[in-house]
């Protein structure tokens, strides 16, 4: 689960980091009073889960009231589309209004999890700002990748050779950062900059923090932070129906069981020179019930041309899934071709159940059938 | 010959009062699994399918007199990381954990106590392990596997049903198939598969199958290009995937410019392995290489 920045700097706030004084506005209005409040400069800050905002216009610097009144205009309400955000468009509903703070020196750092150690491990570099993800490509010996065994917990010695590569004493961020990242089990926390300012005080400008999904019921306010205006309508509606679904812009209806067999589902519909609408992965225990939701969360899609499922019955059973779907095929008016392929647990009596329903499908009994019905659309 | 488990091998199941747990106790057991019991907390004393129920691993091994082989996984994920260490500590020497939605600190927490036990994890969040007409140990479905020479090490569940029945309907079995989990962090991965299967004279051929996110494919292509005498054929998922988005697995994420399918494949055509370009050619790409073996 993402959260925004104003979320994260509340979080690092907590664990004892500190940031620039800043609130958050969601209109104009009360955008203005905070920055009569706090004086200038300010930096306005769309709030989007996306990185790389600065680029995309959505963070600007205002050094008197003139220049906010026009970035704070522009911003709150703009279609922002970030390098990091795909081709998809966000709004930006909320800004963050914070006091501008004299930079001298811009750090990064970062926690993660290190895949292939099996540790959490702690990412610095004294080459903080914008274009960390190029430095990490150009000049890899500039970033520090620090280790850190989960069950012997952050040592002084994994201390003193951050604040080593970093030129400057952060063990407070280090702590604070590393104890945040452990006790709400996040996937990822990130500063960047965190900067050393002129006064020589140490503030986190920018913040990232993800969570674990699988770990949410550990720390259940956390629930609290999600944001649904940042997820599409359609993943939103889906995860109601614990459906493991993602919009995209194709025109093929997918509906399939297991996240690798859909994945290969995809991309057997590209091999067929088609586009997926989407990914669907109902899961094993999928009710019929469950079921019946996919296929009419499957047809809200207006680009949708065609269904296409492939189930492989091991727990799913290929009976309760044909059952689903033809309750939603008499509810619902379907005009589009529907390409089947069943095979698993049951697969005759999910066969039969399609067979006795009034819907047309095309059926297919593997996967070269199912390439073939798809060049035939 | 298989890998890892065999028609000896003497296998429970934690979590076997549950649903899950019991309705694919049933189905392992008529494939002939040796189960000779589980456990369920508070339920030591009741039978089910026939088999004794304990309250804890370390108490099966004390009235049963004997440690088992295997242990299988299906308690909810708040209790899995407490079953795998009880498993471990019982002296268990290979744990097959079903159970999907694990936090990853927790499995990292949970790798470090089973590296020091000597334990052998396989998953979490995966179908499981099963040698063809032996042991089936997992909530694949069993009708679709046959003995043969193919040894089979896959990401996903259902992908691997996929090219398990491609097989099989082209009359080629399996020697062992190993279901080694999508998450970020699992117990096992393809190398230690791979090594194994190395040393089976049963398995002739190795099937991958691989997806997007972490670069697990990219360092099996590097190992089976130094030591692997074995022919090995691999199919890759979602080459059609966005960047950055989750499909499913939380493994599966393509961060940056690392864990794309493209690049994947690329490691592996560099290191000599028949990359399939279709999901729908597993089965008949391997066909090719054994005619010539």
């Amino acid at each position: 689960m993402k959260i925004h920045e104003y979320q994260a700097k509340d979080l690092f706030e907590k664990y004892g980091i500190a940031v620039p004084q800043g609130f958050l506005a969601e209109d104009f209005k009360t955008a203005q009073s905070i920055a009569e409040k706090i004086g200038y400069p300010c930096v306005v800050k769309a709030q989007v889960h996306s990185g790389a905002r600065g680029k995309a216009g959505g963070i600007k610097v205002a050094k008197n009231q003139e220049e906010f009144e026009f970035h704070a205009k522009n911003i709150i309400g703009m279609e922002l589309k970030s390098i990091q955000s795909g081709d998809e468009v966000k709004i930006v509903r909320k800004v963050l209004i914070e006091q501008g703070v004299n930079i001298d020196k811009e750090l990064y750092i970062a926690i993660t999890v290190n895949r292939n150690t099996e540790n959490i491990v702690i990412i610095a570099s004294q080459a903080g700002g914008m274009d960390i993800e190029e430095v990490a490509e150009s000049n890899p010996e500039k970033i520090l990748k620090e280790d850190i065994d989960i069950t012997k917990g952050l040592s002084q010695e994994n201390i003193d050779k951050i604040n080593d590569c970093l030129g400057f004493d952060c063990s407070n961020v280090i702590k604070g950062l590393y104890e945040l990242f452990v006790q709400k089990h996040c996937s990822l926390v990130e500063i960047n900059p965190l900067v050393i300012t002129k006064e020589k005080t140490i503030l986190a400008i920018d913040g990232k923090v993800n969570f674990d999904d699988n770990a949410l019921y550990l720390n259940p306010e956390l629930l609290e932070l999600r944001d649904i205006n940042e997820e599409n309508p359609l993943e939103v509606e889906a995860s109601k129906f614990d459906l493991n679904y993602i919009k995209l812009d194709g025109t093929i209806a997918c509906m399939v069981n297991g996240a690798g067999l859909a994945m290969a589902t995809m991309d057997l519909i590209k091999l067929a020179n088609k586009a997926p609408a989407n990914f669907l992965d109902v899961g094993g225990g999928a009710s019929k019930e469950n079921i019946e939701n996919a296929f009419r969360i499957l047809l809200s899609d207006k680009n949708v041309e065609a269904i296409l499922i492939n189930i492989f019955g091991g727990i799913l059973r290929c009976d309760i899934l044909a059952q689903g779907v033809k309750d939603a095929a008499s509810t619902l008016d379907i005009k589009i071709p529907i390409i089947v392929r069943l095979e698993g647990t049951n697969k005759d009596l999910g066969a039969k159940i399609l067979n006795n329903s009034e819907m047309k499908f095309i059926v297919a009994k593997n996967l070269d059938e199912i390439l073939k019905a798809l060049g035939e659309l | 010959m298989t890998i890892f488990v065999n028609k000896n091998s003497t296998v429970i199941v934690q979590g076997i009062t549950g649903s899950q747990g019991a309705f694919h106790a049933e189905k392992c057991l008529e494939y002939g699994t040796k189960i000779i019991g589980g456990t369920s907390p508070n339920k030591e004393g009741q039978t089910i399918l026939g088999l004794p129920v304990f309250n804890t691993v370390s108490s099966l091994v004390e009235k049963l007199g004997m440690v088992p082989d295997v242990s299988m996984i299906f308690v909810p994920p708040k209790f899995a990381k407490n079953a795998i260490l009880e498993a471990s500590e019982a002296g268990v020497k290979l744990i097959v954990c079903i159970t999907e939605g694990i936090p990853v600190l927790e499995m990292m927490e949970v790798k470090k106590h089973l590296a020091k036990n000597g334990t052998r994890l396989i998953g979490p969040n995966c179908p499981g392990i099963i040698s063809s007409e032996e042991c089936k140990i997992g909530i694949m479905p069993a009708h679709i596997h046959k003995k043969g020479p193919v040894g089979i090490i896959s990401r996903s569940g259902t992908l691997t049903y996929e090219a398990v029945y491609q097989l099989t309907q082209l009359g080629i079995g399996q020697s062992t198939c190993i279901g080694i989990g999508g998450d970020p962090i699992i117990g096992t991965n393809f190398i230690d598969c791979l090594k194994e299967f190395e040393k089976d004279p049963e398995t002739k051929i190795i099937c991958l199958v691989g997806e997007i996110g972490g670069d697990a494919e990219e360092q099996a292509a590097e190992f089976i290009q130094t030591n692997m005498t074995k022919p090995v054929v691999s199919f890759i998922a979602g080459v059609s995937a966005p960047k950055g988005k989750r499909m499913g697995h939380a493994g599966a994420i393509i961060s940056g410019k690392k864990g794309s399918a493209q690049d994947k494949i690329k490691a592996l055509e560099n290191a000599g392995i028949a990359v399939c370009t279709s999901p729908a050619e597993i089965g008949v790409t391997i066909r090719k290489l054994i005619s010539n073996i």
